[in-house]
């Protein structure tokens, strides 16, 4: 295959790949070796201010930094009215003045864009940049390719665009290489990405530069994806990055404690993962009213299919894992009842190291302990189901005890009242 | 028959003297599986588990117990290098080996790296990592190579290939439920680079004579399945049941696998089914109803 477009490009990392700012993120490159722009963190109006008299610029860029992207076409709202206050979450300042009204605009207030969802993210730091000449914009992307399974680097002469529509429309314009894990990026893959960019012999060299200096920051830092959209040549056929979307391989943070301690923003994340995590869950939080808990990831996913099916909406995506405890299945429950939308709970367990007495004792815990107000279909398959039905019938709670998926969640849906 | 693991095979343990390996080391042994050793750097000449040597090296294991197959429950720092390690020995001492990796939370950029170098050793198979592992059941024990629950399987003529561990099992729960065994059970796992994928497990069961039909797990995230189910459609003559997980995920969320994420709009569940029923896959879209939909592909096919 190969040749075919397969990754995805606009979304910087996952849920749990570590997302930093692009203010970090340039920071990062700097220390690397790939130019960038001079540029100020600020998180008051003060700060931005200090960063226009620091820069000497005649021009800057005001940005937003917000774990997501579309910020230029974004809209800044009003957390507390949720009332327009500004369009776009990057401006161009010409003074002093225009540096003042926009980072009042920006900072305390909510940024939506396509990929924020609607509730957006608030805007608690900014990025003041001075301006550069810039002769043309490119495209540029260094990600792992899971079907190559190597790193797959991508460019395009078409910077500053929507690069999905790219890959979508004009396929013949996104050029991509593939990195030998074993060889390294070779200078014949360098040359022939910038030829294929139009890039003068004078570009190539800065481009060359800056794409070694990248692949080795990838590389030594367990990056997920970088992307850089624009990343530009000035007048002076120089390359320079004008953008840093920077994401880490977070089971590589044992030998990057640095990036995980210093660049992390957890105001960036949601509480309740935040809580699951530390917990040794896996957590995702959606908008339903049915609160799963179920032991392995793709059975998670498939019991919250099956909700789905049977006409309820499921409230949260919830892995126990393999070796989950009475303690953890309580912290569980404990995660599920903060989400105020939750009107039932449906537990699917499979055993198999994990011993189904075990899981139903953990469940008795919790109801009693949270005083659970909520229906509760338990369905436990696997090791020790047996005993583990018996203790949940002999407790004399109202739990509603089923033998398969399909039976559990037509069960839940019908007692929350919903359901076709 | 079976795939790639006969009942009999022999196994090593990598990282046997740590809590993991010891604990499943006694479940497979319990199982029937033929341990034939185990591996810890610093600790060779021990003896654990009654009567299984310990060895400094997986080449010193291989070479003393011409062992077919290796199981790693090392960390995950340590277990890239533990599959390179196992890929090396087998190439070097008999030039074949299956290395299955149960090890969840391998940094991608060691796999990228430990996947180049096993492909390098046409002879050796990776299987995983972060996956339940491998199972070739026997009329009585078998070869259980992994972490799955033995006692829930039973020798028979379905093959099961998945990325999902609890998901696999509900499979093997649902061939019971119509009476029908497995004649090995794959699991690939569910990170973003892995060894063996669906495609090596589809032409190895179309192969072997004591695979009838054929259940695939998938998962959101990659282009795998779909990958998968048109190479079927052109290769596989045996039925296939097929099931997706996901089809609730929202894009860019990742759901416990690091692999189950949909990006830049591909990969969904729904792209999936689309092309298992293209490729004329049988479609199950609830896991309790794979027993039911083998059942009938069965019976089309005159199995039944």
């Amino acid at each position: 295959m190969g040749a075919m477009f397969k990754e995805d490009l606009s979304v910087a990392g996952s849920a749990r790949d570590m997302n930093i700012h692009e203010y970090q993120g340039k920071a990062l490159f700097a220390k690397h070796g790939i130019s960038v722009q001079q540029g100020v963190h600020a998180t008051s109006v003060e700060e931005a201010l200090a960063g226009w008299d620091t820069l000497g610029s005649s021009i800057v860029a005001v940005k937003c930094q917000i774990h997501a992207g579309g910020r230029g076409k974004g809209t800044l709202i009003d957390p507390q009215s949720r009332e327009m206050v500004m369009q776009g979450g990057v401006h161009l300042a010409r003074s002093r003045e225009d540096v003042e009204s926009q980072a009042s605009n920006m900072l305390g207030n909510v940024l939506v864009t396509k990929q924020t969802g609607e509730e957006g993210k608030l805007v608690q730091n900014l990025y003041i940049e001075a301006g550069c000449s810039i002769a043309h914009e490119y495209y540029l992307a260094l990600l792992v390719d899971r079907e190559e399974k190597s790193v797959l680097i991508m460019a395009s002469t078409e910077g500053g665009m929507d690069i999905e529509e790219v890959a979508e429309n004009t396929p013949e314009l996104l050029h991509k290489i593939w990195v030998d894990p074993n060889a390294g990026l070779l200078g014949f893959q360098i040359g022939d990405l910038a030829r294929k960019l139009g890039l003068s012999k004078m570009a190539s060299r800065s481009f060359a530069k800056m794409l070694r200096a990248m692949y080795g920051l990838f590389v030594s830092k367990d990056c997920a994806m970088v992307e850089i959209n624009p990343l530009v040549r000035t007048e002076n056929d120089e390359i320079i990055a004008l953008d840093a979307k920077v994401s880490f391989d977070e089971n590589a943070f044992f030998r990057h404690p640095d990036v995980f301690n210093e660049m992390r923003d957890l105001a960036e994340e949601e509480e309740t993962e935040i809580k699951a995590e530390q917990a040794g869950l896996s957590y995702v939080k959606l908008d339903g009213e049915i609160g799963c808990l179920v032991n392995g990831a793709g059975l998670a996913m498939a019991t919250m299919d099956v909700i789905k099916l049977y006409g309820g909406d499921p409230a949260n995506f919830l892995d126990v894992g393999g070796g989950a405890d009475e303690e953890a299945v309580k912290t569980a429950f404990g995660i599920i009842l903060d989400d105020p939308n939750v009107k039932g709970i449906m537990v699917n367990i499979f055993g198999g190291i994990m011993r189904c007495d075990i899981i139903a004792r953990g469940i008795i815990a919790a109801t009693e302990s949270l005083s659970l107000e909520v229906p509760l279909v338990v369905r436990l398959s696997g090791t020790n189901f047996q005993e583990g039905r018996n203790i949940l019938s002999g407790s004399g709670l109202d739990i509603h005890s089923v033998e398969t998926l399909a039976e559990g969640a037509q069960k839940i849906v019908q007692l929350i009242g919903g359901g076709v | 028959m079976a795939i790639w693991i006969e009942e009999d095979a022999k196994v090593l343990v990598q990282g046997i003297t740590g809590k993991q390996g010891m604990f499943h080391a006694e479940m497979m042994i319990e199982y029937g599986t033929n341990i034939v050793g185990g591996v810890t750097p610093g600790k060779g000449g021990q003896i654990v588990l009654d009567n299984i040597p310990v060895f400094d090296s997986v080449l010193d294991a291989v070479e003393a117990t011409d062992a077919d197959a290796s199981v790693i429950y090392v960390p995950p720092p340590f277990a890239a290098e533990a599959i390179m390690e196992a890929a090396d020995a087998f190439d070097r001492s008999k030039g074949e080996g299956v290395v299955i990796c149960i090890t969840e939370g391998i940094p991608t950029l060691d796999m990228v790296k430990a996947v180049a170098y096993v492909n390098e050793r046409v002879g050796v198979r990776l299987i995983g990592p972060n996956c339940p592992g491998i199972i070739t059941p026997g009329e009585t024990g078998g070869a259980k190579i992994g972490i799955m629950p033995g006692h829930i399987h039973a020798k028979g003529r379905i093959g099961i290939v998945s990325k999902s561990g609890t998901l696999t099992y509900e499979a093997v729960a649902q061939t019971m439920s119509i009476d029908e065994g497995q004649s090995t059970c794959v699991g690939i796992g569910g990170d973003p680079v892995n060894g063996t994928g669906f495609i090596d497990c589809l032409a190895a069961f179309e192969a072997d004579p004591q695979t009838k039909a054929i259940v695939m797990i998938g998962e959101i995230g990659g282009t795998a399945e779909e990958d998968a189910a048109q190479w079927a459609d052109e290769n596989v003559s045996k039925p296939i049941v097929g099931f997706v997980a996901g089809a609730t995920a929202p894009p860019g969320k990742r759901m416990g696998h690091a692999g189950a994420i949909i990006s830049g709009g591909k990969g969904t569940a729904a792209d999936k089914f689309a092309a298992f029923e293209a490729a004329g896959i049988h479609i199950a879209k609830d896991p309790s109803e794979i027993g039911q939909v083998l059942l009938n592909a069965l019976k089309e096919a005159g199995l039944r």
